[in-house]
């Protein structure tokens, strides 16, 4: 585990807030047509971990989540399968049965999500079990209290230990945006982040409104890119809540594709936590194929 | 897929790698929902007419030199009609109320709003600009500036207090052809709400949106004679700021002919504003928010092809953080999308003409000659039209001509300044003084700053950033007088008392 | 060639005002002022820097109004000199705070009110009676108190806040346009220098001034004024001479940023001034104009000479 770091070493550039949703709204108006449109939905299918975080998830249901990450249109081969599913602890060991001998991968929330108050005990407890249940991804969150209180040391210790939990487990640390409320501040969480060896940097819980927007995806893709060319260690991305069509999506794919580039256009690198989305997106590739406006009713619910 | 990233931790540093996985398909915009007639006649009198010198012009698209229509030449009986023919309308004009001048005005706002989709794929046929910038920036801020203006129409006694402002006459413009509509509306829209008549003159090389504006005047049932429109060379420009029926002229373009202007109206007693040539310095410090300020820088230079006379061509780095400020901005450079304008997702078009692009290939050249360094993005240009690819000057000396002189193009000169004076100091070692920019983070220095850049806008932490209710114009040989803005009607009125124009 | 004193009875009247410059020139031709000490003329130098040099050309010039005495010729190095003296008192008189400026405009107003007596003299020197002199002397006090509170409000009246689209705080404010040359009637001496040059000084430029050529003695004892009226040096300076061989030069000069001419538009003056897009006016007044002091106050005379900044800056957390 590395050690403690002082609090100069989280120091970020400044974030220009009206320069930074500039770009990001320039970035939102291009337009995808055709084959650039088909591949993009399909690669967003690719990317998405597909999500139930609710009280009310049950089995049955993460069941039915998994065969539809398997196979998001029975009928349609030309349509990937989803990247992973994102479940409660609890749910893990059901949702690594249903998806047993496929390539979508399980990851489940952890340490006290998604408010995180708990004690560090606790959250070490909840990553073990859930990678001990077979989880391959962790969605953690940091310990907003003590980053809004300036208490940085703690949250970076926090992030390592998570992270040495983990074991072989991908972590992605969820650095909830919409709570962290200035960029300047998203910015400095993702140093940390990137610091303490996280995997992934994700925006939110999709607990909290705002989730996850625009500028805050871009920022934290120049975050990943800088930490990449000062340390050559790929850290990937997570845009995770309120992104529910497919013309959000693409706009998310843009700013990968002209911030970071190739490198994380792929699933292994940038990811969208989203449940309503996934089939938006069907619905407009069988829209493409089909040239004809689907409605909603005729693709499963879960 | 997780072997792309291993690859390049192989191969040592660390690199990004771009356009290999995901490209876009082609977006034109469709130009179907318009057409251009194959020729224009002379806007006179509310009427089309032929040149009395039986004489007419291509006008060319530039992305790929095929013509687009043809347009009238005025010669010096066609201004003298032009100016005739404001001169009739005058009284009328200027004795309607207030409230009724601007009623004209807000349909005419309307009206381009209405028409918005056309005025932007003509601009962008005719000028070379990308459909982006025509569709987000040139035709709304053409129809604010009628809205913003049609509301003063009525209101000149309040801008006045305790005077009685008086429309001045007829006054003849002249436009530039890097913001064709744009330029037409910042003059005409004022002009009109104090109640004064316009001949205006388009730029040779882009008069298609000016010459549709009319229809636009026509449609909103703007009286005839109240605005007037000749198209036509250097010459038609001259032979009307030369007309004695003129009581002011207003000239958007470049110091050396706004100069010939001045000594042309000289003696005569009428009000003459200039909006010239720039050479902004953009001031980026350690401090600043460094991925926005490449936006910014990126936005400065290569907005509108850099054909800007506020463009921010002057790139002042502090010494700290020249290396990685140049290495990002050759990075975003990189992604900037040149190609066919009408792609909504074009970033920069083509250059406005072939002069235009012999001008900036000489400068370069000079650049390269004078010992500075020339990066340029390795983009694919298109074979047929005038093209130019986003580029770059490092190791650039102060008395270089790209640091002097006005490229008017897509090439940034960088240079370095190590402490806030020295900033300051080579910001202003320029004959120009039209705007200037600021990015660093701290308040204070900003206002510090602000207070001692040497130009008539200075944007903190953004550029290139218009509106109509913002005065807008400059320092030094970057001309006099403002456009947009309580200030901007000045110009357009005589209050009793006041000096005489030179 | 010895000349006798003056009786003092003639030099009081010379204070006052009282005796005509034909007068005076005769006393002085004859030889006949006698019974007092020998009176002491003054030199009329002019006022560079906060200094007061003679030309240097070495040259002078007898003025039309009182032949009898030799003003300095100013030259085109002369005003050279004034150009740089002003572009050093206009990184001071601009980088002062408004009110203090006000202060400094007001102390010259106290300043005139307090030798009353000596620059009524000079207007009579320059052909003025008593009472005319003593009439522009009030214009040219009244003025001069009127700009002096206009120093501080020509932020607030000329500039503003703008109402833009967008995450932007915008406003403009008004900066002087820099060094100002200043060509002032031939008549009024004093007033025309005044009206001319206190728009100029409210909206913080720097300023030469070529005062009138046939009557310049109250414009260069104005200099004197403001040697003692904290104006920093600089801020204005004052040339005699020919104004057919200045008013060219002044107009040529690529380090005057504007230009400021008594008199009807003159096409060759603008059409050289047009070299560095000089803001050039003219201030075209009948006798009857220059002597109404309502008509010498306006903020239209202060617009030409200042610039518009505009100010963009974002709106963010």
């Amino acid at each position: 585990m590395p050690h403690s770091l002082s609090p100069v070493e989280f120091r970020v550039p400044p974030v220009c807030a009206v320069a930074l949703e500039t770009r990001a709204a320039d970035l939102a108006t291009r337009s995808l047509k055709k084959q650039a449109k088909l591949q993009g939905l399909r690669l967003a299918i690719a990317m998405m971990d597909l999500t139930t975080l609710e009280g009310m998830d049950s089995p049955g249901k993460v069941r039915q989540l998994c065969q539809k990450a398997m196979r998001p249109l029975p009928q349609r081969s030309d349509v990937p399968s989803c990247a992973a599913v994102c479940v409660y602890p609890d749910l893990v060991e059901t949702a690594v049965e249903a998806l047993r001998g496929s390539t979508v991968q399980v990851a489940s929330v952890a340490t006290g999500f998604p408010a995180g108050r708990t004690d560090r005990a606790t959250k070490l407890r909840e990553v073990q079990l859930a990678v001990a249940a077979g989880a391959t991804e962790i969605d953690m969150v940091i310990d907003r209290g003590a980053f809004l209180s300036g208490r940085y040391g703690k949250v970076y210790d926090e992030i390592c230990a998570v992270k040495e939990a983990c074991g072989a487990a991908h972590l992605k640390v969820i650095l909830e945006t919409g709570e962290l409320k200035t960029y300047d501040n998203i910015r400095r969480a993702c140093r940390i982040a990137l610091l303490a060896g996280g995997d992934f940097l994700k925006t939110s819980t999709g607990k909290v409104t705002p989730a996850s927007t625009l500028p805050v995806v871009l920022l934290m893709l120049e975050a990943a890119r800088d930490h990449y060319l000062e340390t050559g260690r790929i850290v990937g991305v997570k845009a995770a809540g309120g992104i529910r069509t497919s013309k959000d999506a693409l706009r998310y794919l843009v700013l990968v594709n002209e911030t970071c580039g190739d490198l994380w256009m792929t699933p292994q690198w940038f990811r969208f936590g989203a449940s309503s989305l996934l089939n938006d997106v069907l619905l407009q590739l069988e829209k493409d194929r089909t040239g004809r406006y689907q409605r909603p009713v005729d693709f499963s619910a879960d | 897929m997780a072997k792309n990233g291993e690859k390049q931790q192989a191969t040592g540093t660390p690199e990004l790698v771009f356009g290999g996985v995901w490209k876009y398909d082609p977006a034109p915009e469709s130009t179907e929902h318009f057409t251009i007639a194959p020729r224009y006649e002379l806007f006179v009198g509310g009427e089309w007419k032929a040149p009395k010198t039986g004489k007419y012009f291509a006008t060319i698209d530039p992305a790929t030199e095929k013509p687009l229509s043809e347009v009238a030449l005025a010669g010096d009986k066609d201004v003298d009609a032009a100016v005739k023919a404001a001169q009739k309308a005058f009284p009328a004009w200027s004795k309607l109320s207030g409230e009724d001048r601007g009623r004209y005005l807000f349909r005419i706002a309307r009206i381009l709003l209405e028409r918005a989709r056309e005025f932007a794929c003509l601009e962008t046929l005719d000028n070379g600009k990308p459909i982006k910038e025509t569709r987000d920036v040139d035709v709304p801020l053409a129809a604010q500036h009628f809205f913003y203006h049609a509301g003063w129409a009525d209101k000149l006694d309040l801008l006045f207090p305790g005077q009685t402002p008086e429309p001045l006459g007829v006054i003849g413009q002249v436009i530039p052809w890097n913001f064709p509509l744009l330029m037409a509306a910042w003059k005409i829209a004022p002009a009109l709400a104090a109640g004064n008549c316009v001949v205006l003159k388009p730029a040779e090389t882009s008069p298609l949106t000016a010459l549709r504006l009319c229809e636009v005047f026509q449609q909103a049932g703007l009286p005839a004679g109240v605005v007037n429109i000749i198209t036509g060379d250097g010459k038609t420009g001259a032979a009307l700021v030369r007309h004695p029926g003129l009581a002011k002229v207003a000239f958007t373009g470049s110091t050396e002919v706004g100069k010939e202007i001045q000594r042309a109206v000289a003696g005569r007693g009428i009000e003459l504003t200039l909006e010239l040539g720039g050479k902004a310095a953009h001031l980026v410090f350690e401090d600043a928010a460094i991925d926005q300020a490449v936006e910014g820088v990126v936005r400065g230079i290569f907005f509108n092809q850099g054909h800007v006379c506020c463009a921010g061509s002057r790139l002042l780095v502090q010494e700290s953080v020249h290396d990685l400020f140049v290495q990002k901005l050759q990075r975003r450079m990189a992604r900037i999308r040149v190609g066919n304008p009408m792609d909504k997702n074009t970033d920069m078009g083509a250059i406005h003409s072939a002069a235009q692009l012999a001008r900036i290939r000489e400068l370069v050249a000079a650049g390269v000659e004078g010992g500075a360094n020339l990066h340029q993005s390795a983009c694919e240009l298109p074979k047929k039209g005038f093209w130019f690819p986003p580029s770059l000057f490092t190791e650039v000396a102060m008395s270089h001509r790209i640091a002097r002189e006005e490229v008017f193009g897509p090439v940034l000169a960088v240079l370095t300044f190590r402490t806030p004076e020295e900033a300051v100091e080579k910001a202003n070692n320029t004959s120009y003084g039209l705007s200037a920019g600021i990015w660093t983070d701290k308040g204070a220095r900003i206002l510090w700053l602000a207070e001692r850049m040497k130009a008539g806008v200075v944007w903190n932490n953004t550029y290139n950033r218009f509106d109509a209710a913002s005065p807008f114009g400059g320092y030094k040989e970057s001309g006099f007088g403002r456009e947009g803005g309580r200030q901007g009607l000045r110009a357009y009125v005589r209050l009793a008392g006041g000096l005489l124009p030179g | 060639m010895a000349k006798d004193p003056a009786p003092i009875s003639f030099i009081q009247d010379v204070a006052r005002g009282r005796v005509s410059s034909a007068r005076l020139r005769r006393r002085h031709r004859c030889g006949t002022v006698s019974a007092m000490p020998v009176p002491v003329p003054k030199t009329y130098k002019l006022f560079v820097g906060g200094k007061f040099p003679r030309s240097e050309s070495g040259r002078s010039f007898q003025p039309t109004s009182n032949p009898a005495i030799n003003v300095a010729r100013g030259s085109r190095k002369d005003l050279r000199d004034a150009v740089v003296a002003a572009r050093a008192g206009l990184a001071v008189w601009s980088g002062s705070a408004a009110y203090l400026r006000g202060q400094i405009l007001y102390r010259l107003a106290e300043m005139l009110e307090s030798r009353r007596d000596a620059m009524q003299r000079e207007l009579q020197l320059g052909g003025l009676s008593a009472p005319l002199a003593k009439r522009e002397l009030d214009t040219a006090i009244s003025l001069t108190i009127w700009y002096a509170g206009l120093c501080d409000k020509v932020q607030s009246l000329l500039g503003s806040q703008n109402a833009v689209q967008g995450p932007f705080f915008n406003f403009s404010m008004v900066e002087p346009t820099g060094v100002v040359g200043v060509i002032a009637p031939d008549s009024p001496s004093l007033v025309g220098v005044l009206a001319l040059t206190l728009p100029l000084l409210a909206g913080g430029n720097s300023a030469v001034v070529l005062v009138s050529e046939s009557a310049p003695f109250a414009g260069l004892a104005l200099g004197e004024v403001c040697a003692s009226s904290d104006v920093p040096a600089g801020a204005i300076n004052v040339l005699s001479g020919l104004r057919s061989e200045l008013a060219p030069q002044f107009a040529s000069h690529r380090d005057l940023d504007g230009l400021l001419v008594a008199g009807a538009p003159d096409a060759a003056l603008t059409q050289s001034a047009a070299d560095n897009c000089k803001r050039v006016r003219f201030c075209y007044l009948s006798a009857a104009d220059w002597s109404k002091v309502e008509r010498l106050r306006s903020l239209t005379w202060v617009e030409p000479f200042v610039e518009l900044k505009t100010l963009w800056h974002p709106v963010a957390q």
